[in-house]
């Protein structure tokens, strides 16, 4: 049994590097190709749509206080106004995602539902250490090209924890944690005004005057304040937490009443729509 | 060294042209560093400072680069944190593998050489330049330090210094360090040097990190940065 189980180790390990070579230089080729392809033809590749972003977390006296901003873009537009960057990862674990919106959506999900499998096999509450490692070996085996920059953050049985994790695969266990464009600005108001076991209501004020740093003085991050607490046994995803940026009322109504433009002729032409075919698939419920 | 764009140049179809995301958000994460280790008569002294950067913003700045592979071998990481953090995982698992199965405490020699066999065997792909101290019962009990420089290369030097700042103090070093010398003086001869590096080398900055091994055990102690010595007169 021990030399099955070194045996699928030692290809693990193996794996984590060899994996590295192979796909470098698919990757490389095929990018390549593609690109080179595209511009023949007189168009460039579209951008991935970016989250721009400032997320952060910290941890408090009695958990993770997670916050994060609104805006998706590509490029030079907002794509999503009011887009969701906290993510799921397990019951007492959340993620901020900035980078690659599409890398952190998947990259999160995929995580979550190993950590699930995981959690089921072990019949305990997922650890966030086991979610970092789990983060941090993906994406070192794709060498950074998978754009995801999180901020990972949870309460299990040996307390609160929060890591930064970087595209290349690096961590960072920190008491507070900024990423993503606006993250100088966010990190400018938390060593400011950071202070180790602070009480839920300060640490979500923090978070949220953070994240409100970035959003203002940050191009790449925009609209709501996001805020997710995480304590013992209770989560509070709290979304939104703070409308920065709320659209302005319109003051004066543009709709036209009916009967304002005058009608002269009036000539009703009834569509002739039938049934063309109808299926019937019954379910084998025996 | 200091920090050093892994990525490769072409191939990267996302652009960067309109982007309104800063270029160092994607500079990959090096470690800059200086590092550095002693040997003395019963042990090792270990030290490093405490930046990590993307570019030229400082993405921690107490990072712990001294990392423990097992209860008496530690290693120095310099280079690129995601690549050093990920050959030290896997020697971390390879050497409590190893030890397990011999029922007794691994050889500094062997953590060096596993270290070795991951940076020399994926030395294209990887910058990462380790030093790895410890203690053993080997030759009646002594420290030891085994140098693996970017490339793969392994060498046992009883004094060692890495990364982008140790430019700065070989001279130091050259002419501080002499055979024989007591664990204290180790200890002060490690936090001058860790502190001359940081004061000149931009990538290395924050606390000066040090730990001692020995039969005993490790201890570890972190100068804060009004703790460390001055040697400038202004």
């Amino acid at each position: 049994c021990l030399r099955l189980f070194s045996g699928i180790w030692s290809q693990l390990c193996k794996c984590l590097f060899k994996s590295l070579f192979f796909l470098t230089i698919t990757f490389i080729f095929r990018n390549a190709l593609l690109e080179g392809e595209a511009n023949k033809v007189g168009c460039s590749l579209p951008a991935a749509r970016k989250t721009g972003t400032t997320i952060c977390g910290v941890v408090f006296k009695d958990g993770i206080v997670l916050g994060a901003d609104t805006r998706a873009t590509e490029g030079m537009i907002v794509a999503d106004k009011n887009c969701s960057k906290i993510h799921y990862i397990s019951p007492n674990i959340y993620c901020c995602g900035a980078g690659t919106a599409a890398d952190t959506e998947m990259t999160t999900q995929i995580i979550s539902s190993n950590l699930e499998l995981h959690a089921l096999s072990t019949g305990r509450l997922p650890r966030v250490a086991t979610a970092n490692r789990m983060l941090k070996q993906m994406l070192f085996r794709y060498q950074g090209y998978i754009g995801a920059a999180l901020v990972l953050g949870g309460v299990d049985c040996n307390g609160p924890h929060l890591y930064s994790i970087y595209p290349h695969g690096s961590t960072d266990k920190l008491p507070y944690v900024t990423m993503g464009s606006g993250s100088l600005a966010a990190m400018a108001v938390f060593e400011d005004r950071y202070k180790p076991d602070m009480e839920e209501e300060d640490a979500k004020r923090l978070v949220r005057d953070a994240i409100a740093a970035g959003i203002f003085n940050d191009l790449g991050s925009g609209s709501n304040i996001d805020l997710c607490v995480i304590t013992k046994g209770k989560v509070d995803y709290i979304r939104p937490h703070d409308e920065a940026n709320k659209k302005g009322v319109r003051t004066g109504d543009y709709k036209y009443k009916r009967g304002t433009t005058g009608v002269l002729t009036k000539a009703v032409t009834p569509l002739a729509l039938e049934v063309v075919e109808e299926t019937v698939q019954t379910m084998d419920t025996s | 060294m200091a920090a050093a764009a892994m990525v490769p140049i072409f191939g990267q179809n996302v652009s960067d042209k309109y982007d309104l995301v800063p270029d160092w958000t994607s500079r990959e994460v090096s470690t800059g560093t200086t590092i550095m280790a002693v040997e003395y008569d019963g042990g090792v002294v270990i030290g490093a400072d405490s930046r990590t950067t993307t570019g030229a913003y400082i993405a921690n700045r107490v990072t712990d680069k001294l990392t423990p592979i097992h209860d008496r071998i530690f290693c120095c990481r310099s280079g690129s944190a995601a690549d050093t953090q990920a050959i030290a995982d896997v020697v971390t698992y390879q050497l409590g593998f190893h030890s397990i199965e011999l029922d007794e405490p691994p050889l500094v020699e062997t953590a060096a050489n596993l270290f070795k066999a991951s940076c020399y065997r994926y030395r294209e792909e990887l910058t990462a330049g380790i030093l790895v101290a410890g203690w053993d019962r080997r030759k009646g009990g002594t420290g030891t330090v085994y140098c693996v420089p970017i490339g793969g290369m392994l060498v046992r030097q009883p004094v060692s210094v890495g990364g982008s700042g140790s430019s700065y103090i070989y001279g130091f070093m050259d002419s501080n360090y002499k055979p024989g010398l007591s664990k204290d003086q180790c200890l002060e001869l490690t936090a001058a040097a860790l502190s001359l590096a940081m004061e000149r080398d931009g990538s290395s900055g924050g606390v000066v990190r040090l730990a001692s091994i020995s039969e005993e055990g490790v201890e570890r102690r972190v100068l804060l940065g009004n703790q460390l010595p001055k040697f400038s007169t202004h």
